[in-house]
C-alpha cells in the first residue's frame, strides 16, 4: 500500500502539466496576436537607451543608460522603501501593541486611537496629506533650516554631510582595528591591568578622531537655487517611508496584540510569581511565544507593505511602479512585457518573504 | 514546439484575423457611432463640462468625423484613455481612433501598430519658472530641480536637452498634471516643464499667475493629432482627409456660416470638389459625397475650431502666432489638394 501522498502524484503531475501548457499557449497566442497587429513583442527593449533621468538612485544612472539599468535602479528604490518601512513598521507596531496591553488607561487609549485612526483611513489619502503638509511646512532652499552648521533641511530634502574615504583616514582606521584586536588577543591571555587599558583607550580615541578628521567631508550648502554637496534624502522618500511605516504599524500592532493574547494567562502569572517585572516578562517569556503565534499574519502584513510601496508614484518617488510600470511602459509601448515583468518582481518579493517566514516558523515550531 | 506555434498562429489568425482586417468604417456604421478615445481633462483640447458634454480642439475632430460619416456631429462616444492605456485601447479595438493630442513619433508609428493621420496642433516643450529665475533664461536652469509628468515624451526631451547642453538637473516626476502643479507651486521644484499648450492652460490657474513666466525657448517639437490602428487604409484615409478638409476649408474661405452658399454658388473648382458639388471624392473613401460639407457645417473650418477652443474666448487662450497658422500666413497648417 502506497502512502496517500504518493498515490496522488500522477494526478498532481498531470494538473501541473496542464496548467503549464495553458500558460505557454496563452503566451504564444498573445505574441502571435501582437505580431499580427504590427506590435513589436519581446524583452529586447531592455537593452535600449532609456533616455530619461531618475531623481533618486542608489547606483549610478543617467539618461544614456538602458531600460534594463533603469529597472534595476527602480527595483533597488522599491527594496529600500519596503525594507525601511518593514523595519520601522515592526518597531512601531511592537511598541503600540505593548501599549495597547498596558495596564495604564491613558497609554492604552492613545494606542487604541492610533490604531483605529490609521487603520480606518485609506493609505493613499494619508500619503498625499503627509506630502502636502511636508511641502507646505518645509521652507524653500534659500530659507533652509541649518542644523548645527552641518545639515540642511528644506523642501528639497534633508541634506547631510557626506564623508569620502582618504588614504590617511583608511590608515588610521586600520591602525584602530589592529590596536583593538591586539588588545583583545593579549587580554585573553593575561591580565593587562588598568594603566594598559587607559593607554589603549586614549590611543583608540585619538585614532578614531584622526580617522574622522582626515575623511573628505563635504558639508551641504545653498548654491544658487539648490543645495550642493552632501547626501540628500528627498522628501518623497521620507514621506513614503513614514506613511508606509505608520500605516503598516497599525496592522502589525494588532497582529502582535493577537499574538500576545494567544499566550496563555498562566505564563504571565507564573512569570510574575517568579518575581519578574512586566518588561522582563514580555522580553523573556511572552515575546517569543507571541511571535510564534503571529508569524503567518505578520508575513501577510510585510507582503502588504511591499505591494503598497507601489503607491510611490502618487508622491513622485521613482519606484519600480513609476519608473518601469509607467515611464518605461509609455516610452516603449511594450505594455504586456513591462506589466508582466513588474508583476513578476512583486510576486517574487512577496513569495520570498512568505517563504522566509515559513522557514523561520518551521524552525521555531513548538513540539506538540 | 514549432508545430505548436504554427497551430496557435492558425487559431489566432482564425479568431482575430477578422478583427484586425475588418473595415472600421463598416463596424462604425453598424454600431451607429464613433468610439473616440480622448484624455481625462485638458482644457481647450478635450474636457467634459458639468453636464458631461465634451468640448475642445481634439473633440471637434471626432465631431467632424461623425458628421463626415453620419451627417451629424453627435454620433460620438467619448472614452477616456489614460497615457498608460491609450495605445492598448486603440490596438484592441476598444476605440476607433485616439484624438487626444498624441505626439507623432517614429517609434509609435512603426513599433506599436499605429497610423498617425494628420496633425491638428503643433506644440513644443517649454518651461515655466518663477519670475526671479526668468532673467537668465533656460541656461540659468543648470542644477535646477524640474517637475514633470510621467507617461509622455517630456521626460525624454528634458533629459536630451540638459544632456546636450552639459547641464545638470534633478527630475521629480508625478502621475497627474495637478500633482505636478501643486509641487511646483509649493516650490518643490524650480521649473515645471511640459508642452507649451499645457503651460499656457495652467499659468492662468496658478494662485499668483503674475509671479510666473513661461520661458520663450522651446526645446522640442511635437506634432499632435489623431491616430488610428495600422492595417485599415480606408479608415486612416477618412480620418486624415477629414482633418485635411478642415484646413482646406480655412484656406478656401469656407466657414460653417457660408458653407451652404459656397456649395451653391462657388466657381472655384477645388471648393466645389471639397464640398461635393463636383466630382465624387467622398465615394472614393466609401463616404457620402457631402462628407466634407457636413463636417464643415457642423464644426466649422480649422480656424473656427481653433478660435472657439483656444482663442481669447476659448477654454484656454493660446495665441495662434506660430506653427499653427496656415502655411500661407507663415505657419505649418497645410492641406494636400482636393483633386
Amino acid at each position: 500500500m502506497r502512502p496517500p501522498g504518493r498515490r496522488a502524484l500522477p494526478i498532481q503531475l498531470l494538473i501541473y502539466l496542464a496548467v503549464a501548457a495553458l500558460a505557454v499557449a496563452a503566451a504564444l497566442y498573445a505574441i502571435e496576436v501582437m505580431r499580427m497587429r504590427g506590435i513589436q513583442a519581446g524583452f529586447g527593449f531592455l537593452k535600449n537607451t532609456a533616455g530619461f533621468e531618475i531623481g533618486f538612485k542608489l547606483i549610478r544612472f543617467d539618461s544614456t543608460d538602458s531600460y534594463g539599468r533603469a529597472f534595476v535602479v527602480a527595483l533597488l528604490n522599491t527594496l529600500l522603501v519596503s525594507g525601511l518601512s518593514v523595519v520601522l513598521g515592526t518597531a512601531i507596531g511592537l511598541l503600540v501593541a505593548v501599549a495597547r496591553l498596558a495596564p495604564i488607561p491613558a497609554i492604552k487609549a492613545a494606542a487604541t486611537m492610533y490604531v483605529e485612526a490609521i487603520r480606518n483611513t485609506p493609505l493613499l489619502f494619508q500619503l498625499l496629506a503627509l506630502y502636502a503638509v511636508s511641502l507646505a511646512v518645509l521652507p524653500p532652499p534659500r530659507d533652509s533650516i541649518t542644523v548645527v552648521g552641518l545639515a540642511l533641511v528644506n523642501n528639497r530634502g534633508i541634506f547631510l554631510p557626506s564623508a569620502g574615504m582618504t588614504a590617511r583616514a583608511a590608515l588610521a582606521a586600520i591602525a584602530l582595528v589592529l590596536l583593538l584586536a591586539a588588545y583583545g588577543w593579549l587580554s585573553r591571555r593575561r591580565s593587562l591591568g588598568r594603566p594598559v587599558l587607559a593607554l589603549t583607550a586614549i590611543i583608540a580615541v585619538a585614532l578614531a578622531a584622526s580617522t574622522l578628521a582626515s575623511m573628505d567631508w563635504v558639508v551641504p550648502k545653498v548654491l544658487g537655487f539648490n543645495v550642493e554637496g552632501g547626501i540628500a534624502l528627498v522628501p518623497e522618500l521620507a514621506v513614503l517611508v513614514v506613511a508606509l511605516s505608520l500605516y503598516s504599524a497599525a496592522f502589525i500592532a494588532e497582529t502582535f496584540r493577537s499574538g500576545f493574547l494567544a499566550v496563555p494567562a498562566g505564563q504571565w502569572h507564573a512569570a510574575f510569581a517568579l518575581g519578574l517585572d512586566r518588561a522582563a516578562t514580555i522580553r523573556g517569556v511572552v515575546l517569543a511565544q507571541a511571535l510564534r503565534a503571529c508569524l503567518p499574519a505578520l508575513a501577510s502584513q510585510y507582503i502588504n507593505v511591499i505591494k503598497a510601496s507601489s503607491l510611490a508614484a502618487a508622491v513622485g518617488f521613482p519606484d519600480l511602479m513609476q519608473v518601469f510600470g509607467k515611464t518605461t511602459l509609455n516610452q516603449t509601448g511594450q505594455a504586456v512585457e513591462v506589466i508582466a515583468l513588474t508583476m513578476a518582481v512583486y510576486l517574487v518579493m512577496s513569495m520570498t518573504i512568505a517563504g522566509a517566514v515559513h522557514g523561520y516558523e518551521r524552525r521555531v515550531a513548538m513540539e506538540r | 514546439m514549432k508545430k505548436l506555434a504554427a497551430l496557435i498562429a492558425v487559431v489566432a489568425t482564425g479568431t482575430l484575423g477578422s478583427v484586425a482586417s475588418a473595415a472600421t468604417l463598416d463596424s462604425v456604421r453598424e454600431r451607429g457611432f464613433v468610439n473616440c478615445g480622448v484624455g481625462e481633462n485638458f482644457a481647450g483640447f478635450f474636457a467634459p463640462d458639468s453636464a458631461g458634454k465634451w468640448s475642445g480642439l481634439d473633440v471637434d475632430v471626432c465631431r467632424a468625423l461623425s458628421a463626415a460619416i453620419f451627417g451629424v456631429a453627435d454620433k460620438v462616444k467619448y472614452l477616456p484613455a489614460t497615457p498608460a492605456t491609450r495605445f492598448a485601447q486603440l490596438q484592441s479595438g476598444q476605440v476607433d481612433l485616439l484624438s487626444r493630442s498624441v505626439t507623432w513619433t517614429l517609434a509609435r508609428d512603426a513599433g506599436l501598430g499605429l497610423t498617425f493621420s494628420g496633425v491638428t496642433f503643433f506644440d513644443g516643450q517649454g518651461f515655466m519658472v518663477r519670475k526671479a529665475l526668468a532673467a537668465k533664461g533656460l541656461k540659468g536652469l543648470d542644477g535646477a530641480t524640474v517637475c514633470t509628468q510621467t507617461g509622455t515624451t517630456t521626460e525624454l526631451n528634458l533629459a536630451d536637452y540638459f544632456r546636450s547642453h552639459s547641464m545638470k538637473y534633478t527630475p521629480v516626476v508625478f502621475e497627474t498634471t495637478d500633482q505636478v502643479v501643486a509641487a511646483y507651486e509649493a516650490q518643490r521644484c524650480d521649473a515645471y516643464t511640459t508642452d507649451k499648450s499645457t503651460l499656457a492652460a495652467r499659468l492662468g490657474k496658478l494662485k499668483d499667475p503674475g509671479a510666473h513666466v513661461i520661458l520663450p525657448e522651446t526645446i522640442s517639437k511635437a506634432a499632435n493629432g489623431p491616430v488610428v490602428r495600422q492595417g485599415d487604409g480606408q479608415w486612416a484615409n477618412i480620418v486624415r482627409w477629414t482633418v485635411n478638409a478642415l484646413v482646406a476649408a480655412e484656406e478656401l474661405g469656407v466657414t460653417s456660416a457660408n458653407v451652404d452658399q459656397m456649395k451653391a454658388t462657388s466657381k472655384d473648382p477645388e471648393t466645389r470638389r471639397l464640398l461635393g458639388a463636383d466630382g465624387e471624392l467622398g465615394k472614393l473613401m466609401g463616404l457620402d459625397n457631402a462628407w466634407a460639407f457636413n463636417a464643415i457645417k457642423a464644426v466649422g473650418n480649422y480656424g473656427e475650431i481653433y478660435e472657439r477652443n483656444l482663442g481669447p474666448k476659448g477654454a484656454v487662450a493660446i495665441p495662434r502666432d506660430g506653427l499653427n497658422r496656415l502655411w500661407s500666413k507663415g505657419g505649418l497648417m497645410f492641406s494636400p489638394s482636393f483633386q
